[in-house]
């Protein structure tokens, strides 16, 4: 296994305030799938996320409300995320597609879900002045940094003594 | 870029220091009142916006909170703080440190599976799973966790998990935690170590491999005798999709629509397990205020353990002098045969529970615990009082001569749990009821 991926705090947090439109390559229509999970939490916490499903795009479909677009090249800019749902080995090519459609689209960040890895996509990205996150959820990160994933009894590694206002459903906290 | 390390303020829990966390783990200004000390929440149940926000909760799509048997945020508080001294990823409380053992066992074995278990146990362990824990077809096997071959047939006849005290009730045993977890991880199972007699504060069994840790708050986390409560903390490590043996965490929930836990939570699974599942239809869930008196105990945590082990080792010492002692069994003691064990595992003290053996065998130990007068007679640990009791006719009285035995708790044994006053008192009370006895 490659070397632990390690990411401050700031710089999660940093993405989860900038960005505004997200692009979910792979969510899934199906309510039961994490990836709907995070697609709907997402949408709660007042990020619009645009569904990259191919099966979905041809069926004509909407996920939570958002029409399914066939690839990445389909979603309206700008679009400064894109949320890989996808295996680790899809995530090269996603990757490079991110790449090539960085500037038209703002892309800024390409970010790898819970257990999608991959070093190659990485490098690329970073190279071509991407930033990138692997491995994480940002469902999981945003519960972390602004309170809620405390409610489910997990440590969420913030200490702080400053009174902060309450989390609103739809806008980013801090 | 994305190996960075964290920047100093920008950090990450484990950056900050022991002390910090245990008076600030889970624990900022409440973000309606300002309120600096953790509110009680005493409810039962939690308004949801609309049908919506109730859907997802339901769902487990959202993080929030139902109903109190689930969760609360007092409750969640404390979870908070034991999963970051722990150095774990979560945690679940529940009503009692035994009610705590059954959330730990309840995802990771089915009916009819195995798991094992120290024959070092506090006894009430013993009998929970030797007697109470057939009833589900769980089966318990007790093994010597001293003889490694032993350990390692019992874990190839199928246990999926062992159970060890990693500072054993009644006292003076360590654990070699490190070893048994390269047995566990080998056989594919789950090292659980019951943390109680140590704390996080002289002992963190995931730096040594332990993939689950459960303590009995009733004793040190909360300190004062107050307390019933218990915990279960998750590493967060165990890959529960890898074998296809944990199926209650990889396998479709059918209570939850076919939601896999590991496949939609992953690190998180066990402890989202533990509430949504565990507490849900165990329901043996911790109260409010009992979570904030444990919250209080832990803010002193490591001032108290340091005072409670500087105790403890003065009269353990004091007490291999006396005449009517026929042994000591503190680790903390140069003589002690796990003196090694707690160098590597208990460097900061071997906490405060420990036995020895009066001379006059189960008549003397009886008169010594009578004949006190500061010291509590009575069946606990882990509080500011010192305690003293005689296992072989309370705490181990259910077990058959054997498992005392085996347990450290046979007929001459007497259990003391050195508190904080002065440790001149405690001496004097002793050496009267050892003269008396
Ligand atoms: C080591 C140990 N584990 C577990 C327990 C059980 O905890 P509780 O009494 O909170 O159920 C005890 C209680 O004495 C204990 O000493």
């Amino acid at each position: 296994m490659a070397s632990a991926l390690r990411y401050s705090d700031s710089l999660i947090a940093g993405i989860l305030r900038r960005v505004r439109t997200i692009a979910m390559v792979g969510a899934s229509p199906n309510w039961k799938r994490p990836s709907n999970f995070a697609m709907k939490y997402l949408q709660q916490k007042g990020y619009r996320v645009i569904p990259v499903n191919p099966r979905a795009a041809e069926a004509g479909a909407s996920i939570l409300g958002e029409r399914a677009r066939a690839s990445l090249a389909e979603v309206p800019a700008p679009v400064e995320m894109v949320d890989v749902f996808r295996g680790s080995d899809a995530a090269l090519e996603i990757t490079r597609e991110a790449i090539r459609l960085r500037e038209e689209k703002r892309i800024e960040v390409v970010w790898m879900q819970l257990g999608v890895r991959n070093d190659e996509a990485a490098a690329e990205a970073e190279a071509a002045g991407l930033t990138v996150i692997m491995n994480r959820c940002p469902k999981i990160e945003y519960g972390r940094l602004w309170g809620e994933l405390g409610w489910g009894g997990f440590d969420r590694g913030v200490i702080s003594s400053r009174w902060r206002r309450p989390v609103k459903g739809d806008e980013r906290a801090g | 870029m994305s190996d960075e390390t964290p920047a100093p303020e920008g950090g990450t829990a484990s950056d900050w220091g022991f002390e910090t966390r245990m008076i600030h783990a889970g624990a900022g200004p409440d973000p309606v009142s300002g309120s600096r000390q953790i509110p009680i929440h005493q409810t039962s149940a939690y308004a949801f916006h609309d049908v919506d926000h109730a859907a997802s909760l339901f769902n487990l799509q959202t993080f929030g909170f139902i109903y109190s048997r689930l969760g609360n945020p007092t409750v969640a508080s404390l979870e908070q703080r034991i999963a970051s001294l722990e150095g774990g990823c979560g945690a679940t409380c529940a009503a009692s440190g035994h009610a705590a053992q059954v959330l730990a066992f309840f995802p990771l074995i089915e009916a009819g599976e195995r798991f094992a278990a120290s024959t070092r146990l506090y006894g009430g362990s013993v009998t929970q799973f030797s007697r109470t824990f057939p009833k589900f077809d769980w089966q318990c096997d007790f093994v010597d966790t001293e003889d490694l071959s032993a350990v390692e047939a019992v874990l190839a006849q199928g246990a999926k998990a062992l159970f060890v005290e990693s500072l054993a009730n009644p006292g003076g045993v360590v654990t070699d935690l490190e070893t048994l977890a390269g047995l566990t991880r080998a056989a594919g199972a789950l090292l659980i170590v019951d943390n109680t007699l140590a704390t996080p504060w002289l002992c963190r069994p995931f730096e040594w491999g332990a993939d689950l840790i459960v303590h009995s708050a009733t004793k040190f986390l909360s300190g004062n005798g107050t307390v019933i409560g218990g915990a279960v903390v998750d590493s967060g490590r165990f890959d529960w999709s890898a074998s296809g043996r944990f199926p209650g965490l990889s396998e479709p929930e059918p209570a939850y629509h076919g939601l896999k836990f590991s496949e939609t939570f992953g690190e998180l699974a066990f402890t989202v397990h533990s509430h949504a599942v565990g507490l849900r239809d165990l329901g043996a869930s911790m109260a409010p205020m009992n979570a904030f008196l444990t919250l209080l105990g832990t803010e002193t945590l490591a001032l108290r353990m340091e005072r409670h082990c500087r105790n403890a080792l003065a009269v353990a010492e004091w007490l291999t002098e006396h005449p009517k002692v026929e042994w000591v069994s503190y680790a903390g003691l140069p003589t002690s045969p796990y003196r090694e064990l707690a160098e590597k595992y208990l460097p900061n003290g071997a906490g405060s529970v420990f036995t020895f053996g009066v001379r006059g065998g189960y008549e003397a130990g009886v008169r010594v615990v009578e004949k006190c007068e500061l010291f509590s007679h009575l069946a606990n640990i882990g509080d500011a009082r010192s305690l003293i009791i005689h296992p072989a006719s309370t705490t181990h009285r259910q077990l058959t001569d054997e498992q005392r035995a085996a347990a450290g708790a046979g007929p001459e044994v007497v259990r003391l749990s050195i508190g904080l006053e002065t440790v001149d008192d405690l001496v004097r009370d002793l050496d009267g009821a050892l003269a008396a006895a």
